[in-house]
């Protein structure tokens, strides 16, 4: 079971996610954003940060490098591909997945412990996670208010697809979104950090569940390819 | 030719600025009266060269769908000069 963790010049979160993989027991190598090629991997993660800076919008410009093709025909193939926080902004503007992430309301660059909703368990990151359950996330982003099209929104919710929202909303996101999925559940993105949430010393362990979600997911895959 | 172009990116009418709102509501208290409908958005000045002015407006057109601006959220007003033989 081996993750690869997609490293863009400006993305500042990819040892976390190394660590938080390798302690659940999977494989994890970071990949360069200039490859073509994911290699022999079972699922992606865009890891946080400030991909290409952040210049123009978050995550505009990283979607035109070169591994982007990759992840999005892995996607396509039913690959698990998991953004988190910057990671889903690249998502968003990739076209991976509907919708924008907007400046916060309030204009304040978040950085707190929030408490967020597991809302759907049919996403590659919350199929272990029991509905309903209160998991508490760290966030740490400036653009992290979802916003999307009432027909988005509808198809969101009617496919079961926002997997995650805030209990108290920090950012004014749409419907307190804190993560949706792709329709065929394999696509993820969120804003919180569960790879910051999986060490006792770091506050919460409660990402850890989320993580071996996903992990389980990529195994999957791999017995089934 | 090469036309100098102008691409002002704006949020969308209906999708909250707060830095619009925030700029506005300062004003009055600096003594600027009368002042509404602040928006916050982004100047990107560039030259095109094509054979023609709609031939330029085609490209730029283009290039603000799939880099400059974000249709979720924004729109583009292209305003393209006087072209210049090169």
């Amino acid at each position: 079971m081996k993750v690869g963790v997609v490293l863009f010049p400006g993305s500042n979160c990819e040892h976390d996610v190394v660590e938080a993989v390798s302690r659940l027991g999977g494989q994890a190598e970071i990949v360069w954003h200039g490859e073509r090629s994911l290699g022999g991997i079972d699922a992606v993660v865009l890891p946080g940060g400030f991909a290409h800076g952040d210049y123009l919008r978050p995550g505009a410009l990283a979607r035109f490098s070169p591994v982007m093709a990759a992840v999005g025909d892995f996607a396509r193939q039913g690959g698990p591909v998991l953004g988190i926080c910057n990671g889903f902004q690249v998502l968003t503007e990739a076209g991976l997945l509907p919708g924008a992430l907007q400046k916060n309301r309030g204009l304040k660059f978040l950085c707190a412990t929030v408490t967020v909703r597991v809302d759907s368990s049919r996403s590659v990151l919350t199929s272990g996670a029991p509905l309903g359950a209160a998991l508490r996330l760290p966030i740490n982003h400036f653009e992290g208010n979802y916003i999307c099209s009432e027909e988005v929104l509808a198809e969101l919710r009617d496919g079961d697809r926002v997997v995650l929202r805030y209990a108290d909303n920090p950012n004014g996101s749409v419907d307190d979104i804190a993560g949706i999925c792709s329709p065929e559940g394999n696509v993820v993105g969120l804003m919180p950090h569960p790879e910051r949430a999986c060490d006792e010393v770091l506050g919460s362990v409660d990402g850890e569940g989320l993580l071996r979600s996903f992990l389980g997911a990529g195994r999957l895959a791999r017995t089934s390819a | 030719m090469n036309f100098p172009v102008l691409v002002e990116v704006q949020l969308r009418s209906g999708i909250a600025d707060p830095q619009g709102a925030t700029i506005e509501r300062s004003l009055p208290a600096l003594g600027f009266e009368g002042v509404s409908g602040v928006r916050v958005g982004k100047a990107i000045r560039f030259t095109v060269d094509a054979p023609d002015e709609a031939a330029a407006r085609e490209r730029v057109s283009a290039l603000c769908q799939r880099l400059l601006a974000n249709p979720v959220i924004e729109d583009a007003a292209i305003t393209i000069e006087n072209g210049s033989q090169r």
